[in-house]
């Protein structure tokens, strides 16, 4: 609510006068020094700062102006800096959200720089992940650090049922689930053997992802949900509440961290972050007693694949000092970089070299991310792709906690999908 | 009228008619044509693969549960704080008003201070005070043994506690307009009445009340017009959650707007809110023209 009093009118004078004092002093501090912008997202963005003085050291003749993006604004002001023509030179840009800036032609190709790079080497990443950054044969971005989905457990309470390593496949992973449920039953207690968040689509689209579903079909132009692997995923995800092994309604468990000290779920799929925060919030008599692991797949016989997670590094197509830019990408990958980065953030490094190092081989739990990287699918690569999560997750939701026949349910999403990808469609058939 | 008369007019007027032509109507016109195309992500890289869709985005609209549920909490706000911030406001004026009460300059500004604060500012405080485990209210709680609410957590809590942030900051803009109405009472009314024999209480309803008829239909509308367009505190406090619980018209339209570039939709949006705001001042209106009659 806006409410300019007639009071408030010379107010806008400070800011003026304010710029008009510092503005000649502040544009040109540092002589003939090149600046380059530089955008980073939420934590990454704070705490990337402490890695470039080293970078100005290094290159004396060229400035960084570094900003600190919150994440919850910064797809909003990625895409309205794109409108106003005000982008950073080179900004971390979510997986995600790479083919929406495609689709603007906002992001350079980096594939000329890379085959001139002495740094950035294609056999440095994790395949998935790279190609995550691929789209129509062009490269968007250099993978900055990853993430990916895993299986978060407790090995005291899966050792309880005779699991001493954790499901390798669906069936497995269902029959654990069923015994820590009917062992719970029998003792009287509320506990669960999965948490399954219905306001996270990361797990049922990893599931789906897993059977062999593209998601959508007709080169990305209509939703896939009703198809049969999709459709087959979905009913495995449902059994979890319809059988009562992972609780409905979970907005009402605000502490995954005290849920799983308390045994009141047993099993819970995350990410990267959540090793820290495992570390520092559960109590110190729980720590030897919970491990993460890669995901089951549908047959047990090979690994079932995670998301391709993470962000990149993007240069702008409007960026006018593409060299240095490109200097700092280069700095950023470099493999004491990305481990100085692990340090400080958490985030896991894109290069493998960084892999090596004794810092990430002595964390156990660290261990099986490295697995899952392996084996990663992406979701498919168009810019609604985030509109359409949002939809698998509302019906997600419904069925958690309704009877609607899952076909039905499943024809509804792919109505609606269908609708978010018209203008996709008319795009790739009629123009 | 002779040339030079209107050319003087002309002169005095027009800097500012090119102003309001420029950032107002110029805008809302674009505004209004965009609602009936598909101005999406697509059409911000290449503006020619915009469509014409003519009423299309309004009748999308019409059918998405989404701008339901933002209608339903934007009125169940407006219904609900609107009252109470002008109960609160009314109350406050007429204790500001009365001659019992000392340091009036004093209240009035402390009543007062929260409107002028910027919301961004008066959020991270709010936020302490609504902290599930920290917080102030929670602590206030646990003294008389109630347990402790996840305010802007909970699905039912979160709208609650946004309109107690809300008539908290906006009240005291309402409180000043009392008094100002308050003042322009001839104290000869109360008078006459004392003299009659009246109560406070008559006399606060068969004085005050009706005297303050013109002053409460301007707030009533300035209010509800403010209220319609609920935005910056879900923006700042919830960012519309939990479940869409505290998502209001104007949220959605940004979201649809800034977050998915959906500008068409997100026009249509702005003017169905503006088909609602005319309806309810046309509304109070109406019945402000019976209540005189």
């Amino acid at each position: 609510m806006l409410l300019l009093g007639p009071r408030c009118g010379r107010i806008w004078l400070i800011p003026v006068l304010l710029a008009a004092l510092l503005g000649p002093s502040c544009s040109r501090p540092h002589g003939e020094r090149v600046v380059i912008r530089f955008w980073a997202l939420g934590a990454e963005g704070d705490n990337v700062r402490s890695l470039i003085p080293e970078f100005e050291r290094r290159y004396p003749d060229i400035r960084v102006d570094l900003q600190a993006i919150p994440w919850t604004a910064a797809h909003e002001k990625l895409l309205t800096s794109y409108a106003g023509k005000s982008m950073p030179d080179v900004f971390q840009l979510g997986n995600t959200w790479i083919p929406e800036f495609q689709v603007l032609d906002a992001i350079e190709d980096l594939r000329p720089w890379v085959a001139t790079s002495t740094v950035v080497h294609e056999e440095s990443y994790f395949p998935g992940i790279w190609n995550v950054n691929i789209i129509d044969s062009a490269l968007l971005g250099i993978p900055w650090y990853v993430d990916t989905r895993v299986l978060f457990y407790r090995t005291d309470l899966l050792a309880q049922e005779g699991y001493t390593r954790p499901p390798g496949s669906w069936q497995e992973w269902l029959e654990v689930s069923r015994r820590i449920r009917a062992r719970a039953e029998q003792e009287g207690r509320e506990a669960y053997a999965m948490l399954l968040p219905t306001n996270e689509w990361a797990p049922l689209v990893i599931l789906g992802l897993q059977n062999g579903s593209g998601l959508l079909k007709e080169r990305d132009t209509r939703g896939d949900f009703s198809g049969d692997a999709f459709r087959e995923a979905f009913g495995y995800y449902t059994r979890f509440f319809h059988e009562g092994l992972a609780p409905v309604g979970v907005t009402q468990v605000t502490n995954v961290y005290q849920g799983l000290a308390e045994g009141f779920f047993a099993m819970y799929i995350t990410g990267p972050w959540n090793i820290g925060e495992f570390r520092r919030r559960l109590p110190p008599q729980m720590q030897d007693r919970w491990m993460t692991a890669p995901l089951p797949s549908p047959d047990g016989a090979q690994q079932g694949v995670s998301l391709a997670g993470g962000s990149s590094l993007a240069m702008a197509r409007s960026c006018e000092q593409k060299d240095e830019v490109w200097k700092l990408i280069e700095y950023l990958s470099e493999p004491s970089v990305q481990l100085a980065f692990y340090q400080i953030t958490g985030d896991l490094p894109a290069r493998v070299e960084a892999w090596e190092d004794s810092v990430l081989r002595g964390n156990v739990h660290v261990r099986a991310f490295y697995e899952q990287l392996g084996h990663v699918a992406s979701v498919p690569q168009v810019p609604q792709w985030e509109q359409i999560a949002m939809k698998v997750q509302q019906y997600a939701e419904v069925t958690s906690q309704g009877t609607t026949p899952i076909g039905e349910i499943l024809a509804q999403l792919d109505l609606d999908v269908d609708v978010i990808l018209e203008k996709r469609r008319w795009l790739l058939n009629e123009r | 009228m002779s040339g030079s008369r209107s050319s003087a007019f002309l002169i005095f007027v027009g800097p500012a008619l090119t102003a309001i032509g420029m950032f107002l109507f110029v805008p809302v016109i674009a505004a209004f044509l965009l609602s009936f195309t598909d101005f999406d992500i697509y059409a911000l890289g290449d503006f020619s693969v915009a469509r014409v869709v003519g009423l299309g985005n309004y009748g999308r609209l019409l059918e998405d549960p989404l701008f339901w549920q933002a209608v339903k909490n934007t009125l169940y706000f407006l219904l609900v704080g609107g009252p109470l911030s002008i109960v609160v406001s009314l109350g406050m004026a007429v204790l500001l008003h009365s001659r019992l009460v000392r340091l009036k300059g004093l209240f009035r500004f402390v009543y007062f201070a929260p409107v002028v604060t910027t919301l961004v500012a008066v959020a991270v405080v709010w936020r302490f005070i609504y902290h599930p485990r920290f917080g102030l209210l929670n602590y206030l709680l646990s003294l008389v043994g109630l347990t402790p609410i996840d305010w802007l957590g909970d699905p039912d809590w979160a709208m609650p506690a946004l309109i107690l942030l809300a008539v908290w900051k906006n009240f005291g803009y309402n409180m000043i307009i009392f008094i100002a109405g308050l003042q322009n009472i001839p104290q000869s009314l109360y008078e006459a009445a004392s003299i009659d024999g009246a109560g406070p209480w008559q006399r606060f309803r068969t004085i005050t009340l009706p005297m303050l008829a013109p002053t409460t239909i301007f707030i009533t509308i300035i209010t509800m017009i403010g209220y319609f367009q609920l935005f910056a505190e879900p923006y700042v406090m919830t960012q519309g959650g939990p479940l869409n619980r505290t998502l209001s018209i104007v949220l959605l339209m940004y979201q649809e707007g800034f977050r998915w570039w959906n500008m068409g939709y997100s026009a249509a949006v702005a003017f169905v809110l503006f088909v609602f705001i005319l309806l309810g001042t046309l509304l109070q209106t109406l019945l402000r023209r019976r209540a005189l009659r």
